[in-house]
């Protein structure tokens, strides 16, 4: 009768290590759900749009009750749509000197925008298209913006303009890091910067052309 | 040996329970970390859009929200299948959207009133109406910046 004699007490001593490991693996393991999403500003009440557009350097998008999108009056796949909003911005047509965009590589064509600071995205929807197919074209401008930002940050700074974003955002980055990626990043954001507009738009232009 | 053999016979020996506080402090600090305060309950469908090109929304004291779906079967009976906002705790309409974003930025402190973000979280079915009328609305308290909230994912899911 060894077993009923001998009872030795339970080590409790590295009870409490093994808890901390614990709690630092369900610390760093678990991640708190963060929501995301798509940031837009809305244009402000009191100024709406009083500046001078020209009907060139206007990409007219609409979306009809039936979700169906339009490209300046022309039926178009959501699938083309960036591709589209690329070849607007990126066009570069003006030819005067303080209008040039030296960085352009699209067609150079004078009926399309004069370049990037100019070129504005019109977005009207109906009020029966769908939340989801909206989301979906703001989407897609988004990565056009995305792809001609990177394009250049590749050029001049040799790396992608969301990796340099993110970069922007850590924590870990240091200041003085952080202060020379700024300028860069806002130099990249003049490049191209994000004219998407919705529907107030049009009645100005059409009165300037 | 002689140490190990001094035991008194037959009785059991109580477990020692100095280490509890720190397993109780682990759980503790478990839901601690995990729980995410639910400040309202949904009273509207709302499966958000899928989007790519997503940035986090960080900092959550600086966020109010704006539900808007259909609302859930219970409810269906009440206030129809018609798309409606619900803030907070209730259904609204849409010209009490300006009083409640007004209302929430009074509650935060000073220093976060210029930076706070609105999150729209629409539902995908809900149609754009009702999301130009907030838009508009949100115009009017000056309440710019918006966050289309959505899931991470291929925009294409959208169409079904």
């Amino acid at each position: 009768m060894r077993r009923t004699r001998e009872n030795p007490e339970v080590h409790a001593g590295s009870m409490a290590d093994i808890a901390f490991l614990l709690l630092i693996f369900f610390l760093v393991t678990t991640t708190i759900q963060t929501d995301v999403g798509l940031d837009r500003k809305l244009p402000s009440d009191d100024v709406i749009n009083h500046i001078d557009v020209n009907e060139r350097n206007v990409l007219r998008i609409s979306l009809n009750k039936n979700d169906e999108l339009f490209v300046e009056d022309r039926v178009l796949g959501i699938d083309d749509l960036k591709q589209q909003a690329v070849a607007f911005l990126d066009n570069g047509g003006a030819i005067e000197n303080q209008l040039l965009c030296d960085y352009c590589k699209g067609a150079h064509n004078p009926k399309s925008s004069d370049n990037p600071q100019k070129a504005i995205i019109s977005l009207s929807s109906d009020r029966d298209a769908s939340y989801g197919t909206y989301v979906q074209v703001q989407d897609r401008l988004a990565l056009a913006y995305r792809e001609l930002r990177n394009r250049e940050a590749q050029r001049l700074f040799g790396q992608d303009f969301t990796a340099m974003e993110e970069k922007f955002y850590a924590a870990e980055t240091k200041e003085v890091e952080k202060t020379a990626l700024k300028v860069n990043i806002e130099r990249i954001r003049e490049m191209f910067p994000l004219n998407i507009t919705e529907a107030e738009l049009n009645v100005q232009s059409q009165k300037q052309s | 040996m002689a140490k190990f053999t001094k035991k008194k016979e037959g009785d059991l020996p109580a477990v020692s329970t100095a280490s509890l506080p720190d397993i109780v402090f682990m759980l503790l600090f478990f839901f601690m970390t995990v729980t995410t305060m639910k400040d309202s309950s949904l009273l509207v469908e709302n499966t958000l859009p899928n989007a790519s090109e997503v940035k986090k929304l960080e900092k959550k004291d600086r966020v109010i929200y704006i539900y808007v779906g259909k609302p859930t079967q219970e409810y269906q009976k009440v206030f129809g299948t018609e798309p409606k906002i619900q803030l907070n705790d209730k259904f609204a309409n849409v010209d009490e959207v300006g009083s409640f974003i007004l209302a929430e930025r009074a509650k935060k402190p000073q220093e976060l009133q210029n930076v706070l973000t609105t999150a729209l979280k629409v539902d995908k079915n809900a149609n754009m109406g009702l999301i130009t009328d907030i838009k508009l609305q949100l115009r009017k308290v000056n309440a710019l910046k918006v966050n289309y909230t959505t899931y991470e994912g291929d925009a294409f899911n959208n169409l079904q």
